[in-house]
């Protein structure tokens, strides 16, 4: 089992959001979050004052998927959180050793 | 004519709470957008306050309220409110300066573009708005508020009565806002993606403002301070109260709890039936005024959603239909002996009265909706009405102002 965690444009989730959910995974985790990359922000003017604006609002989606759909999540998450802009974000994956459904109990790939 | 001190401080400070309407209805508007799109709406409102504000002193007031034209429009004499000064007009203001009611009457023209800016909350360029509110307070703003309060209009010269501004201002914003949102279109995402209201906090806080600043608009349309302005404050109340409490019902026994955006929006409708009547109706009769508004305006909303134009904060259900309401209960529950200047309705024995109000909400809604479609069709044309996809799924605080409200 793998867990995929998604960093992307807050303008994109909804359209990633529903794309998972068609393609058979509905359940996630979201979180809002700021960050930053290599580019460190951007400048704003407040009332003739430059502000640096290097944290930047994201939207942070965490899914657990069975391993032999990472190639298809992946793909599906870059599709649609794509607009060839600098600040697309980051994916990351991990190995789950274990999952358990917390009312049943079940374990493993049952339990996703 | 002599100026009286007590009806000229009652008009001024009645301007002023009018003045306090139009932020509040960027409350409104503001908590019921998302989190994204707060600012750009609440600007939109802001800045109808200051543009319209000179606009009317430069030609607004002078074409609705200027030497009549043909009963359609007001004349060019008054341009830069030239001779619109301390004295009393007889027309308008016997008791107060000309200068005062002029003032009184650019709040009217203010809020009621604000208003439309429910319809096409979240998509709309600023830029296009702007040049859309100067036209439209020009061409449908001026003509109305001309036929219906202006010296010769020709609906004020049929009988139609509107004691403050239900078709003038709630028909004229609520069928403008219904044209706005069928040639703008949906919101990026519409039936698909939540579009939660994001601070209702913010909602009741406008609402209350509006709730507040409506005494001056109804009470204030007496021009004098005594018994008609007391009779309006306290119908407009009324209204209100009612109208909230049968819009909680309503949702109670649809939906099983009674909801706080409901109660809000309840109490906006009741307040706006009340407004073509409220100087002409007894307080028995301004608590059915207010129970149809609930009524109405609620199963509006619901034709609304089930025809799926999105007018997106129901400018149309609550100031177009409760006005309508509004204009058609004045003709049913008019008395003569609440105001003798007025006239009685249906249930009074002037079935007529009905009639006259009729055509005026007949022609205000037309003239309205045709001239408004016509007005951003060119805009849209020439400009642009609405902003970039990308703009719009960033939300139009960053992309229109680059500034957020919550950082």
């Amino acid at each position: 089992m793998i867990k995929v965690e998604a960093i992307i444009r807050q303008e994109r989730f909804n359209d990633v959001k529903n794309a998972l959910a068609t393609a058979g995974f509905p359940g996630l985790t979201t979180y809002e979050v700021k960050g930053r990359g290599r580019q460190m922000g951007y400048t704003l003017t407040f009332r003739g004052k430059e502000q640096q604006i290097d944290l930047l609002p994201k939207m942070k989606i965490e899914l657990v998927i069975k391993e032999e759909d990472l190639d298809k999540v992946i793909e599906l998450i870059r599709q649609k959180a794509f607009t060839g802009n600098i600040g697309d974000g980051k994916i990351f994956t991990y190995r789950i050793d274990e999952v358990i459904r917390v009312r049943t109990g079940e374990k493993g790939e049952n339990a996703l | 004519m002599q100026i009286d001190s007590g009806d000229t401080a009652f008009v001024l400070l009645c301007a002023a709470l009018v003045m306090i309407m139009t932020p509040g209805v960027g409350f409104f508007y503001g908590g019921l957008v998302r989190r994204k799109n707060v600012l750009a709406i609440m600007m939109q409102c802001f800045i109808s306050l200051a543009l319209v504000s000179v606009m009317w002193i430069l030609w607004g007031y002078s074409f609705s309220f200027g030497p009549d034209k043909g009963g359609f429009i007001g004349g060019l004499s008054w341009l830069g409110l030239s001779g619109v000064g301390g004295a009393p007009n007889p027309d308008y203001s016997s008791t107060i300066p000309h200068l005062a009611y002029a003032i009184f009457q650019a709040m009217f023209a203010v809020i009621t573009v604000a208003l439309i800016t429910g319809s096409f909350a979240d998509r709309m360029k600023f830029g296009a708005f702007l040049i859309f509110i100067l036209l439209w307070s020009t061409l449908v703003y001026d003509p109305l508020a001309h036929w219906v309060w202006g010296s010769g209009g020709w609906l004020k010269e049929l009988g139609a009565l509107d004691f403050a501004g239900g078709t003038v201002v709630h028909i004229n914003a609520g069928m403008a806002a219904l044209a706005a949102s069928l040639i703008i279109g949906k919101r990026r995402g519409y039936g698909r993606d939540p579009m939660i209201p994001h601070n209702i906090p913010l909602v009741m806080l406008g609402t209350v403002l509006l709730w507040f600043g409506w005494f001056g608009f109804n009470a204030g349309s007496a021009i004098t301070c005594g018994a008609i302005s007391t009779t309006a404050f306290v119908v407009t109340n009324t209204a209100a109260a009612t109208a909230a409490l049968t819009w909680c019902c309503i949702d109670w026994i649809r939906k099983g709890t009674p909801s706080v955006i409901g109660a809000c929006t309840g109490a906006v409708a009741g307040l706006v039936a009340i407004t073509p009547a409220a100087g002409y109706v007894s307080p028995l009769s301004s608590i059915a005024i207010g129970i149809g508004a609930g009524i109405f305006c609620y199963l509006a909303v619901l034709f609304k959603v089930r025809r799926g134009f999105d007018d997106a904060l129901d400018v149309w259900a609550v100031h177009g239909v409760g006005g309508m309401w509004g204009a058609l209960a004045t003709g049913i529950f008019a008395n003569i002996a609440v105001n003798s200047a007025g006239s009685s309705g249906l249930l009074f024995g002037n079935p007529i009265q009905l009639g006259y109000q009729a055509v005026g909400v007949v022609a205000a809604a037309a003239y309205s909706f045709v001239v408004t479609f016509i007005i951003l069709k060119v805009v849209d044309k020439v400009m642009g009405l609405r902003v970039a996809t990308v703009d719009e799924a960033v939300g139009l605080d960053i992309a229109q102002h680059q500034e957020e409200a919550y950082s």
